[in-house]
């Protein structure tokens, strides 16, 4: 991991840019165990004063350090984020390799599934979930949620991969030295598969944070919960731009970007470097 | 008469990957002549330069591909050209496919998959000469096709409707159009079935027999080479190794890897064992030193770990490059 | 298995496939009314020749239980591969017959190391218990190939010739200690100085592991060289086969003979017969449908008969041949040679 990760900071520029960005934004939500302010508690600090040393990012009308409370907002937009990956991933992987590789009934049950899910509008469903729930939708609640809405783009994806791989030459090699057909997805084909999984990992980030962000804004989600999309609901509530205090919107603005370019850059620049045809020239073919 | 004089040309990739840089010496000391009405056979195996040295030949030289030291002189009769120093533009007008033409292995590389026949002829010619008059044009196709033996019809087609010989057919009647004083042949029947093999040679040699122009006929496959070539150069590790017209090739090969590959030809009717060769063909990014067939020579001297041996001429038209035959040895 | 009892029984095997879509479509008869056998007692290598389109990778697949024949029989070992159908079945029917495929750099997966293959079948075939154990069987494996472990240890695909990765696939194929090895083109995509090694392998894995080995290829010059007998394939069917000696030295099949003077030979007195001009047609496909010999639409000696009916099987001068020429103990009185390869255009 060390040896990839110095190997990419060396030689490519996006991943540079990246991982900047990326550690800026891990480090702000890791600074959350530090805090000393509750993001839950206001008028704790004097209201709308601009950036300035003590406050980096100014503080809110709300009497709230925005740096600090933005550091939980981070942290919990992150948590939402890798909560939907990981449960999209294990469904979309499940789905993509079962239906792929065994073909016939299962493969057109499981497309079939897929394909409904593909059709249906998100945001209209997840905004009715929240009227429905309203306020007791949790951020784990919020993830698996996204995470289930969030796989048969990739399920779909990563079976078409399967089954190219399926033809191959290799495939049949392993059928014939005893491999079983979990053995062979797992160790044959999941190593192609990888890159389309990290690939759409990282899309699935943005994908969910950038839902998490709509439905916030809305102010559909548990808005007293600091995430970068009630951050711009409150800023928004309070009519920040006309007050002038644009530094309320201007946070959550710029850790989205750093965020979303971070994510962007890291998904080019690894694929890039996970894939097997730039893999095997580094090997040295 | 001489129709390209290639001297000393040396070709390399050179490329950078995440650090690791490599430099592939692909064609590296080649000094060769092609003459005027001959068909001239390279022999090679995977790896042994071959295609660099079309690449070189035909003036398709892009990076990571660069040539790094040599000569490349042709003399077309009406104009010379140095193959280094000729720009882009002027490569086009005057000397891609009218002069110089290729046929591929596989018919993908000249023929559009979505437009008839017709059209690829109709892009070759007005690439580099225009046509005036379409109807003319077409006509004139026709008769061409018709004379290389091909039903006329063929233009109207696709080329997924025909067969793989035929569309290798229709491939060289474009690389004719403008009759080029040399093309270039890429194994050009490596995927096709012994009898369309067969007829798209015939077909190759009698299109050289009637204009008198060269051909330079790249393959692995020796038995055909015995069957077209004139002449064969037997390429290894990005080298020439022996060279020589093909009856005397065949007949008294002297350089050990030119033997062996003759001696270890299957053929009918011969069921005596034959040897194969151990190692495996070297890696062009890392050759061996001094003469790089020693790894695999089974007649092999200190002489040839060190000392890269040249090329020695042993009669006016056979040469060899190997230390046993300079001493006398073999 | 006594000697004379029938390894391999391939019974009126024949595949069809259904072609086109919904609307317009028809049968595509890839393997037709293919018989042989191979015999228990005896070791061989039989040869299956034939063109691109001739059926013999069909053929292949049937015997390789990767593919159900449409009509016909299977038997191996006494055993109807239809009747194979529970995974154990399967790894008994694997263990004595394995494949060796044609391109080397796709047998094995580029992004693993080629030695974990042997290692799976050594352990997957019951041949070791762990890893140490199985390397031994692996090294052992290599050896018989002309290789080792040590040369090929922690090597991906890429960093080995093709010669060698095919010896490699060789070498992974005898660990379960196979009766019958299925090698579809194994050398095409060898490098010429490195073929014979692997096809001189094949001869040794008959006479000495006494293993029979189905070497399907299109290469006549090669296989002559090697096989005991062999099949000549055209369209689906068999033309003629028999010992390589009679088919190819003195091949009575018109189609047979087309092929043979069509390879080029080196020897300077045979370059002659091959500068012989052919008539090459445009469309090929359309011999498949045909009723009758498929070969009717080029032979020189066709006759009405070709053009409607199918030629059965007959033994003739040592060989078996579907031709009406030879029907009925008919010998054409002139010799058939001169070809051309005369297709009626569409």
């Amino acid at each position: 991991m060390l040896t990839v990760t110095r190997d990419l900071l060396k030689y490519d520029g996006r991943f540079r840019v990246a991982f900047v960005f990326l550690v800026i934004i891990v480090i702000m939500a890791l600074l959350t165990v530090v805090s000393p302010y509750d993001p839950k508690k206001t008028f704790m600090v004097p209201q709308d004063l601009p950036p300035s040393l003590e406050h980096p990012f100014g503080t809110n009308s709300r009497g709230q350090d925005l740096f600090w409370w933005m550091a939980f907002a981070v942290r919990n937009s992150l948590m939402l984020g890798i909560i939907c990956a990981i449960v999209s991933r294990i469904i979309a992987i499940f789905v993509g390799m079962v239906a792929g590789y065994r073909g016939g009934v299962i493969d057109r049950i499981l497309m079939s599934i897929n394909d409904s899910f593909v059709v249906l509008p998100v945001l209209p469903i997840l905004i009715l979930l929240s009227f429905l729930l309203r306020g007791k939708m949790s951020l784990w609640m919020l993830g698996v949620l996204l995470g289930l809405f969030g796989w048969p783009w990739d399920g779909r994806l990563i079976r078409s991969q399967v089954l190219s791989l399926k033809e191959r030459a290799f495939t049949r090699t392993a059928v014939y030295s005893g491999t079983t057909p979990l053995l062979i997805t797992m160790r044959e084909h999941l190593p192609f598969v990888l890159p389309v999984v990290f690939a759409t990992t990282i899309n699935n980030l943005l994908w969910s944070i950038g839902m998490e962000v709509t439905l916030s804004v809305l102010g559909l989600s548990d808005v007293t919960l600091p995430t970068i999309g009630t951050a711009i609901y409150r800023a928004n509530q309070h009519q920040a731009l006309v007050a002038g205090v644009w530094w309320w919107l201007g946070a959550p603005i710029l850790i989205a970007v750093l965020l979303f370019l971070g994510l962007y850059l890291l998904f080019s620049s690894v694929n890039e470097f996970i894939d097997p045809r730039t893999r095997l020239r580094r090997i040295g073919a | 008469m001489s129709l390209l004089k290639m001297e000393d040309v040396r070709a390399y990739y050179r490329t950078e990957v995440y650090g690791i840089s490599r430099s592939v010496r692909a064609v590296d000391g080649v000094s060769m002549e092609l003459h005027k009405n001959e068909i001239y056979g390279v022999a090679g195996e995977s790896s042994c330069g071959k295609t660099t040295l079309i690449k070189v030949i035909s003036g398709t030289v892009k990076p990571p591909l660069r040539i790094e030291s040599g000569s490349i002189h042709y003399n077309f009769g009406a104009f010379q050209m140095d193959m280094r120093k000729i720009d882009a533009e002027e490569m086009r007008q005057n000397v891609r496919w009218k002069e110089i033409s290729y046929v591929m292995q596989g018919s993908m590389s000249v023929l559009n998959p979505v437009r008839k026949i017709i059209r690829s002829f109709e892009d070759i010619v007005g690439t580099h000469q225009g046509i005036p008059d379409k109807k003319a044009f077409q006509e004139q196709m026709r008769g061409h096709v018709m004379k290389l033996g091909l039903p006329p019809d063929v233009l109207n087609l696709y080329p997924h409707q025909l067969s793989g010989g035929m569309r290798q057919r229709v491939a060289i009647a474009l690389a004719t159009v403008f009759n080029p004083s040399l093309i270039i042949a890429d194994e050009p029947t490596t995927a096709l079935d012994v009898v369309v093999q067969r007829g798209v040679l015939h077909m190759l040699k009698d299109i050289q027999a009637e204009s008198a122009n060269t051909v330079l006929l790249v393959t692995h496959d020796l038995a055909v080479h015995a069957n077209v070539a004139d002449r064969v150069g037997i390429m290894y590790a990005g080298r020439i190794v022996e060279e020589g017209p093909t009856q005397v090739i065949f007949q008294a090969p002297r350089h050990p890897y030119t033997e062996h590959l003759i001696n270890s030809l299957p053929m009918i009717g011969d069921k005596t064992v034959k040897k194969s060769l151990g190692g495996a063909p070297p890696n062009l990014a890392d050759p061996p030193s001094g003469c790089r067939f020693h790894p695999r020579c089974p007649l092999a001297m200190d002489r040839c770990r060190t000392e890269t041996p040249e090329m020695i001429m042993l009669s006016e038209r056979h040469r060899v490059a190997c230390h046993l035959v300079e001493e006398g040895r073999a | 298995m006594s000697a004379n009892e029938k390894l391999l029984d391939v019974d009126h095997v024949t595949v069809s496939f259904h072609i086109g879509n919904f609307l317009a479509g028809g049968q595509l008869v890839a393997v037709n009314d293919v018989t042989f056998a191979l015999y228990a007692g005896k070791p061989e290598i039989y040869s299956i020749a034939g063109e691109s389109g001739s059926g013999k990778t069909t053929l292949a697949n049937v015997l390789l239980h990767d593919l159900e024949p449409t009509e016909g029989k299977v038997t191996f070992e006494g055993r109807d591969l239809s009747t194979i159908k529970s995974r154990r079945d399967f790894m008994k029917f694997m263990s004595q017959v394995q494949p060796v495929f044609q391109n080397p750099f796709e047998t094995f997966s580029p992004l693993r190391r080629v030695e974990e293959y042997l290692i799976e079948t050594a352990i997957q075939f019951g041949r070791a218990k762990n890893r140490r154990d199985a390397a031994k069987v692996a090294d052992e494996a290599l050896h018989q190939v002309g290789l080792s472990l040590a040369e090929v240890s922690r090597r991906y695909p890429h960093e080995l010739s093709g010669g060698q990765i095919q010896r490699v696939s060789v070498a992974r194929a005898l660990i379960p200690n196979p009766r019958l090895i299925l090698a579809d083109e194994p050398v095409s995509m060898v490098d010429a100085s490195l073929r014979m090694a692997i096809v001189n392998l094949f001869k040794k894995l008959r006479d000495e592991q006494k293993v029979s080995v189905i070497y399907i290829t299109h290469d006549l010059a090669t296989a002559y060289y090697i096989s005991d007998r062999i099949a000549i394939m055209l369209r689906g069917v068999v033309v003629e086969s028999g010992p390589v000696e009679n088919v190819l030295g003195n091949p009575l099949h018109p189609y047979t003979q087309l092929l043979q003077e069509s390879v080029p030979k080196p020897a300077a007195s045979e370059r002659e017969q091959w500068a012989q001009h052919i008539e090459l047609g445009s469309t090929e496909v359309r011999e498949y449908g045909r009723l009758g010999c498929k070969y009717a639409g080029r032979c020189p000696h066709v006759m009405d008969v070709c053009k409607t009916e199918v030629p059965p099987e007959q033994e003739v001068e040592g060989r078996t041949l579907r031709c009406f020429l030879y029907h009925d103990g008919a010998m054409p009185e002139t010799a058939v040679s001169v070809q051309t390869g005369n297709l009626e255009t569409a």
